[in-house]
C-alpha cells in the first residue's frame, strides 16, 4: 500500500540535510520504494489570510455583499457567496494577485461598489476538492480560525512542500507511519531521532471511576487501552495540523477526529473517538458480534454482522466494526463533550475477513491487517489525549484503562556472523554487522553468534534470515560482489514434451500460419455461437468464480473461440487473409481437484492468397489448409494419418469437414465453418479451421528414425485415368491402387478431378501419374504393362471402374 | 592454276568476313568446302596435273582449306556470339516488378522473447521444468510461505475456480513442485516459463500474461550468484551496455528479496516516458529461497540454500522490440505479428 510522506512533517522527527530527491533515492535503495515526489507548489501568489469583520448589504444589488476584511489592513471586498460571516477567516486575492490558469485580480467596481480583491473558494485556488469539507466546496473557503491576517495562504495550507509517495511492501508495517519512516531514515542516515511530546496532564478524576472496557475476545483482541477526555470544544484544528492531514491526504474534519487520524498518520497507531455520553453505561465490550446485529457505520450505512466479526460495543448495542470503522449512532459531533480515546489492537487476519466481508477497507483496516506495535498503544492513547488538552480546551482524566490480555513476548534472535556471509556470498566483519544492526535500534549482544533483541514494532522480524536481509538491505545490495553458481551437471535442457510443443510451434509456423496468443478464458456465449448442442463435451468447463467480465469466465474447452476472435477482429480492420494458429493449453473437467490440461493446435485460414502481376488470387479453402497440415505432419513425422468425411462437429459444414485419424483414434479434425457460425462470428467470408490434439500427436512421432537409400534404376512413369462413380473417395481410389500395384509402384500422384461432359452424369474422372520403380533392377516395359492391368483391373471389379477414353 | 586457287581464297575469305548470318556462311563453305564445291572441284581435277605441278597445288590447294575453315570457324564463333546477345537483349524483363509471394509464417513476438530466454538460460545450465496453470491454493500460496490471510496475498489479485483452486497468479508454484520431485537430490537449477494470471486489465495489465521462474537450490548457493546470473542474462538479453541495480523488497518466498531495474534500454538511462524519467526500468523480482519455503518443500535450509527469480516475459519482449503498448500482444492483428 502507497503512504504519503510529507516531507517537512517528516523532519520534525529526523533532523536531515537530505534534499527530497536525495531522500527519495536513500529510502528507494533501501527497499521503502518511492513512487512518486509529489510537489504542493501552490498554483497561487498573492492571496493571503483576512478575517471577516463585518458584513453589509449591497446597496444596488440583492445577491451581493460587502465585507470589511482585515488582511494586516483593512479591505472592503464585494462576494456573491453565500457562505460568509462576520469572524471568518478566508483566503483574499489581493490586487495583482495571480490564481491558477493564469487569472490576475483587479481592484473592481461591482454595481457602484469597489472591491480592493476577491474572496476565494477552493476551486478558484486550485486546490484539491476532494480535501476540502463538503460545506466549503461550494462557496468561499474557509481557513483555519488561528491563521494570522495578512499570512500567506500558501504557508496556512501548507503547500510548499513535497509528497514523497512510497510504496511500502507489506512486510514493512512499522513504517505505516511517518515516525516509523522517519526511524528508517534514522537507520539509514545516522541522523537522531526526536519522538513526539506524550506527556499528558491529568486532573483528578480517575478514570477507573468513569468507564469500564471488557476484552471477551481475547483471541481477537490482544489490548485495549482508553482515555478520558471531557469537556472538549469541538471546532476547526489548527492551520498546521489541517496542512498536515491534508499532505498526508486526509481531509480535516474537527479538532477530535482530526487528532486521531494524526496520531495514526503519525504514530501507525489507529485510534477511535467515541462520544463518551452516548456510551450506554460508559462501558466498553470488546466482543465478536451476535447473529443477525446491524449497526450504521459513518459513512451511513447499515450494515449486517456475523458472529465472525468483532466489535466494539457499549452496554447494548455495538458502537464500532472494530478496527475497521466507527458506528453513527456515538459518532463526535459538533455538540460533544466528552471524549473516550479508544488505542487497540486487533487480529490482523480476522480484520481483514471482516473488511473483506463487509467490503470496508479504511485506513485503520489495512493497518491492522498488517500489524500494528502491541506496545505502542498506551503511548498513542496519551498522544491523542495530550492533543485534545492542547488543541480541543479539554481536560484528561486521570490514568488509562488498559486491558492487556495477551502480552507481546521479547523476541530475541540468534545470528551466526558466518551465516550471513554463506547466504550473501559476502566476506563482512561480524563487527560491521553488529554496527548495520544497531542503527536499526536492535540490541546486540554476544561476538558470535549474535544474539539480537528485536524491538516491538518490528513484528517482521523473526528469523534469522530476517536478519540477515536487514545486514543485506543496509550494507546496499549493489555493494555485494556478484559472482556465477558453479557446478553444472549434465542437463536435460528441455523435456521430451516441450521439444515437441517447440517442434509444432516450428512445424505451423514454417507451414504459412502466424502464431497467436489468445487468452485463456473465454465466454459462455462463444459456445453458442458454435452451435454446440446442450449436452456437447465441450458444455462442460471449468468456470471462473470471479471473472472481471462475462466474455472471461470460462476456462476455454477448444483455441477455436479464440481464433474466430482473433480472424473477426483481424476482418472487422479489413485485415485479409487470416492465416494463424495457436498452441495452447485447454481446460477440461477432471472430477479430481485440477482439471486436464492438454495441449492443442489449432489454426485458421480466411479469405485468399494475394492477386498478382502475373499469378491468379487462390482461394483458402479446406484444400488449402489440408496442404497446411499435410506439411505440419510431415515436418513432424507423423505418417500414416488417413481423413475421413464427418458431419459429427455442429459448428463445421456438414459436407466439408473430416476427422484427421491415426489408425482408429481420431487425431483431430479440420474443416469449413458452418454458415451459422459465419454469421454468428461475423465472419464475411467462408473460412476453414482445425485442431488436433497435440499431447496425443507426440506419443504417435518415432522422430527421424533411418532413411531410404536413393534409387540407382530409372523409373518408369505412366498415367491412368478412370472413370467412377461420384461418391467414390479418392482416398480408397488410391489405396486399391497401392495395393495392387504392390512394391513395383514407387508414387500415386493425384492430378486431376473432372466432372461434365463427356463424362457420364454422376460419375467423375480421376487421373492419377504413376511411378514404377523397383530398388535392384530396371522393370522393363512388360513388367509395368501387367502391373497397369492389374492395377485397372483391380479398380474394375472394386468400384465398377472404366478406363477413360 | 596456283593463281586461280590463290583468287578463290581471296574470294572466299573476303566474303566469310562480310557474312551476316550463320545460313550465310554455310553456304559459302558449302560453295567451297562441300562435296561439289569450288576448292573440292580443284582438287578433284589434281590427276590432270603434271607430276612436278602437283605437288605444290595439292599443298597450296589443302593450305587454303585449312585457312577457309579457320576463317569459317572463327566468323561463326562470332556471329553466334552475336546473335546470342540480340536473343538475350530480347528477353529482358522489368526487375523492379514485385516478386511472386512465397507463403510464409511467423511466431508471436512473446514466444521469440520467451525463446530467447530460455536459451539464455539454458547456455547457463537451466532446465526447463513446467506445471498447471489451474493451480491448487496450496502450490500458488500456502507452499510459498503465504498462509491464508496473509496480507501479501493483496498483492496478487486472483481468479478462482474454487476456494482451493485458482488460476496460478506467478509461475512461483513450478518451484515447490519441482522441489517435492526431486527432493533430495541437488542440484536444482531449473526455469520454468509459462502463462500466469490475475484480476487486472487496465492499459499496463493483462489479466493474462507470461513469466518466467527460475530456481537454483545447492548447497552453499548465495545471493552474490543470484546477482551473477541475473547480469549474465540481462546482459546477453539486452546487450553488455545495460547497467542493473538491485533494490530490497519483500516476497514471502524469499529473503533477502530484491526487484532488479535495469538501465533503460530507450534512453541509456538518462531518463525518458518509457522509464518515466527515472533512467530505470523495473525488470524483475527475485531473491534467496525463504527457509520455511525450503522445509515445506522438503530440504533442510541449513544444509542447502536456493535463490529464486520471477522475471515478466511481456516487459521484456516489450522493452527488447521497442513496443509501448501491452495490448497489442493479445490483440493478434496480423499487421503487428507479421512485424517479428
Amino acid at each position: 500500500m502507497s503512504l504519503r510522506v510529507p516531507y517537512k512533517w517528516l523532519k520534525k522527527y529526523v533532523d536531515i540535510n537530505l534534499s527530497p530527491e536525495e531522500l527519495a533515492e536513500k529510502l528507494t535503495m533501501a527497499g521503502l520504494a518511492v513512487e512518486n515526489l509529489e510537489s504542493l507548489a501552490a498554483g497561487f501568489q498573492g492571496v493571503v489570510a483576512g478575517k471577516i469583520r463585518s458584513i453589509s448589504p449591497h446597496p444596488n444589488a440583492e445577491n451581493l455583499v460587502i465585507c470589511r476584511v482585515d488582511t494586516g489592513r483593512e479591505l472592503q471586498l464585494v462576494t456573491g457567496a453565500p457562505n460568509v460571516y462576520a469572524g471568518q477567516t478566508v483566503a483574499v486575492a489581493l490586487e495583482g494577485a495571480r490564481l491558477p490558469a493564469g487569472k490576475e485580480i483587479y481592484r473592481a467596481s461591482f454595481r457602484g461598489v469597489t472591491s480592493e480583491g476577491m474572496l476565494c473558494s477552493a476551486q478558484e485556488l486550485g486546490l484539491d476538492v476532494s480535501l476540502i469539507s463538503p460545506g466549503d466546496r461550494e462557496g468561499i473557503l474557509t481557513l483555519p480560525p488561528d491563521a494570522p491576517p495578512g499570512a500567506d495562504v500558501a504557508e496556512v495550507l501548507g503547500l510548499n512542500d513535497v509528497v514523497l509517495v512510497l510504496e511500502l511492501t507489506p512486510n514493512r508495517a512499522d513504517c505505516l507511519s511517518i515516525l516509523g519512516v522517519a526511524r528508517e531514515v534514522a537507520a539509514l542516515t545516522g541522523a537522531p531521532l526526536l519522538l513526539p511530546d506524550i506527556d499528558v496532564q491529568e486532573d483528578e478524576r480517575r478514570i477507573a471511576d468513569l468507564a469500564t472496557v471488557e476484552i471477551e475476545a481475547p483471541d481477537l483482541c490482544a489490548r485495549y487501552v482508553a482515555r478520558l477526555v471531557s469537556g472538549v470544544r469541538i471546532g476547526p484544528s489548527p492551520a498546521w495540523l489541517q496542512a498536515c492531514l491534508r499532505a498526508a491526504g486526509m481531509r480535516p474534519i474537527n479538532n477530535v477526529v482530526d487528532i486521531t487520524n494524526f496520531v495514526m498518520l503519525e504514530m501507525g497507531q489507529p485510534l477511535h473517538a467515541f462520544d463518551y455520553d452516548l456510551l450506554q453505561q460508559h462501558a466498553i465490550i470488546v466482543r465478536c458480534a451476535a447473529a443477525g446485529e446491524k449497526i450504521k457505520t459513518l459513512d451511513n450505512v447499515e450494515r449486517e454482522l456475523d458472529p465472525e466479526m468483532l466489535v466494539i460495543a457499549d452496554a447494548g448495542r455495538p458502537v464500532a466494526v472494530a478496527g475497521v470503522m466507527g458506528g453513527l449512532e456515538t459518532e463526535v459531533t459538533s455538540g460533544t463533550v466528552n471524549i473516550l480515546i479508544e488505542s487497540a489492537h486487533f487480529d490482523g487476519a480476522s480484520i481483514r475477513r471482516t473488511s473483506r466481508k463487509l467490503g470496508l477497507r479504511s485506513e485503520a483496516s489495512t493497518r491492522f491487517e498488517r500489524g500494528v506495535n502491541l506496545e505502542g498503544a498506551a503511548a498513542a492513547a496519551d498522544r491523542a489525549a495530550r492533543l485534545m488538552a492542547e488543541l480541543a480546551g479539554g481536560s484528561v482524566a486521570r490514568g488509562r484503562l488498559d486491558r492487556y490480555v495477551r502480552k507481546s513476548r521479547p523476541v530475541t534472535i540468534s545470528l551466526r556472523p558466518e551465516r550471513v556471509n554463506y547466504i550473501l556470498g559476502t566476506e563482512l566483519a561480524p563487527h560491521i554487522m553488529k554496527e548495520l544492526l544497531q542503527r536499526l535500534h536492535l540490541e546486540v549482544e554476544g561476538e558470535g553468534p549474535f544474539l539480537v533483541t528485536i524491538p516491538s514494532y518490528r513484528g517482521d522480524l523473526t528469523r534469522e534470515i530476517d536478519l540477515v536481509e536487514e545486514i543485506a538491505r543496509l550494507y546496499g545490495y549493489n555493494n555485494i560482489p556478484a559472482s556465477l553458481p558453479g557446478n553444472i551437471t549434465a542437463q536435460e535442457k528441455e523435456t521430451q514434451g516441450q521439444r515437441w510443443e517447440a517442434a509444432g510451434r516450428e512445424a505451423a509456423a514454417a507451414s504459412g500460419l502466424v502464431e497467436v496468443v489468445t487468452y485463456s478464458f473465454i465466454g459462455p456465449t462463444a459456445l453458442d455461437q458454435l452451435q454446440l448442442p446442450d449436452d456437447h463435451p465441450w458444455r462442460r468447463v471449468v468456470k471462473i468464480q470471479n471473472p472481471l467480465r462475462d466474455e472471461q469466465s470460462i476456462m476455454r474447452p477448444s483455441l477455436l473461440p479464440g481464433l474466430l476472435e482473433v480472424a473477426g477482429r483481424n476482418a472487422s480492420r479489413r485485415v485479409l487473409p487470416v492465416v494463424i494458429y495457436e498452441l495452447g493449453r485447454v481446460f477440461i473437467p477432471s472430477g479430481r481437484q485440477l482439471p486436464a490440461e492438454p495441449l492443442r493446435l489449432g489454426g485458421l485460414v480466411m479469405g485468399s492468397t494475394g492477386r498478382g502481376w502475373n499469378w491468379p488470387a487462390g482461394e483458402m479453402d479446406f484444400f488449402y489448409l489440408k496442404g497446411i497440415l499435410e506439411n505440419i505432419l510431415d515436418r513432424v513425422k507423423i505418417k500414416n494419418t488417413t481423413w475421413e468425411a464427418t458431419a459429427d462437429y455442429p459448428f463445421l459444414h456438414p459436407g466439408r469437414a473430416a476427422n484427421i485419424k491415426a489408425g482408429e483414434t481420431i487425431l483431430g479434425f479440420a474443416g469449413e465453418l458452418h454458415p451459422d457460425v459465419l454469421a454468428a462470428f461475423d465472419l464475411p467470408a467462408r473460412a476453414c479451421v482445425f485442431e488436433l490434439d497435440w499431447d496425443y500427436a507426440g506419443s504417435l512421432t518415432r522422430g527421424q528414425v533411418g532413411y531410404e537409400p536413393l534409387p540407382r534404376f530409372p523409373a518408369v512413369e505412366r498415367d491412368l485415368a478412370i472413370v467412377v462413380e461420384e461418391k467414390v473417395p479418392a482416398a480408397a481410389v488410391e489405396e486399391i491402387i497401392r495395393e495392387a500395384g504392390g512394391e513395383q509402384l514407387k508414387y500415386c500422384n493425384l492430378f486431376d478431378v473432372y466432372q461434365g461432359s463427356p463424362v457420364p452424369e454422376g460419375c467423375k474422372s480421376l487421373a492419377y501419374s504413376l511411378v514404377y520403380q523397383l530398388p535392384d533392377r530396371t522393370l522393363t516395359d512388360a513388367e509395368v504393362n501387367a502391373v497397369q492391368n492389374r492395377i485397372q483391373r483391380a479398380l474394375e471389379e472394386r468400384f465398377g471402374a472404366r478406363l477413360r477414353q | 592454276m596456283l593463281a586461280t586457287i590463290e583468287a578463290m581464297r581471296n574470294a572466299a575469305l573476303s566474303r566469310i568476313a562480310a557474312a551476316t548470318s550463320s545460313e550465310e556462311l554455310e553456304g559459302i563453305r558449302v560453295q567451297y568446302l562441300g562435296k561439289k564445291g569450288e576448292l573440292t572441284g580443284v582438287l578433284r581435277g589434281m590427276g590432270k596435273l603434271s607430276p612436278e605441278e602437283r605437288p605444290r597445288v595439292g599443298q597450296l590447294a589443302n593450305q587454303v582449306r585449312e585457312d577457309l575453315e579457320k576463317a569459317l570457324q572463327e566468323a561463326r564463333e562470332v556471329l553466334s556470339r552475336r546473335e546470342q546477345a540480340v536473343r538475350l537483349r530480347a528477353e529482358a524483363i522489368d526487375v523492379t516488378l514485385p516478386g511472386r509471394p512465397v507463403p510464409r509464417g511467423y511466431r508471436h513476438p512473446l514466444y521469440q522473447a520467451l525463446n530467447e530466454i530460455k536459451a539464455i538460460f539454458i547456455g547457463l545450465g537451466f532446465d526447463v521444468a513446467e506445471g498447471p496453470e489451474v493451480e491448487s491454493d496450496y502450490y500458488n500460496f500456502e507452499a510459498l510461505n503465504l498462509p491464508k490471510e496473509h496480507p501479501a496475498r493483496d498483492m496478487q489479485d486472483s481468479f478462482y475456480i474454487t476456494e482451493d483452486v485458482l488460476l496460478r497468479t506467478h509461475t512461483s508454484p513450478v518451484q515447490v513442485r519441482v522441489m517435492e520431485a526431486r527432493r533430495p537430490r541437488l542440484p536444482i537449477r531449473i526455469i520454468a516459463p509459462g502463462k500466469v494470471y490475475r484480476r487486472d486489465d487496465d492499459a499496463t495489465h493483462s489479466p493474462m500474461f507470461f513469466q518466467v521462474e527460475g530456481l537454483l537450490v545447492d548447497r552453499r548457493v548465495t545471493f552474490g550468484e543470484l546477482k551473477g546470473t541475473l547480469m549474465a542474462f540481462i546482459k546477453q538479453m539486452f546487450g553488455e551496455q545495460v547497467q542493473l541495480r538491485f533494490r530490497p523488497s519483500y516476497f514471502p518466498f524469499t529473503e533477502p528479496s530484491a526487484e532488479v531495474d535495469m538501465s533503460c534500454v530507450m534512453c541509456g538511462g538518462s531518463g525518458c516516458r518509457t522509464c518515466g524519467h527515472t533512467g530505470w526500468l523495473e525488470i524483475l523480482g527475485c531473491g534467496m529461497v525463504h527457509p520455511r519455503v525450503l522445509s515445506m518443500s522438503g530440504y533442510d535450509p541449513e544444509e542447502v540454500s536456493g535463490f529464486a527469480f520471477g522475471l515478466g516475459v511481456d516487459r521484456v519482449a516489450m522493452l527488447k522490440y521497442g513496443i509501448d503498448d501491452l495490448r497489442l500482444f493479445y490483440e493478434n492483428d496480423l499487421r503487428f505479428l507479421r512485424q517479428f
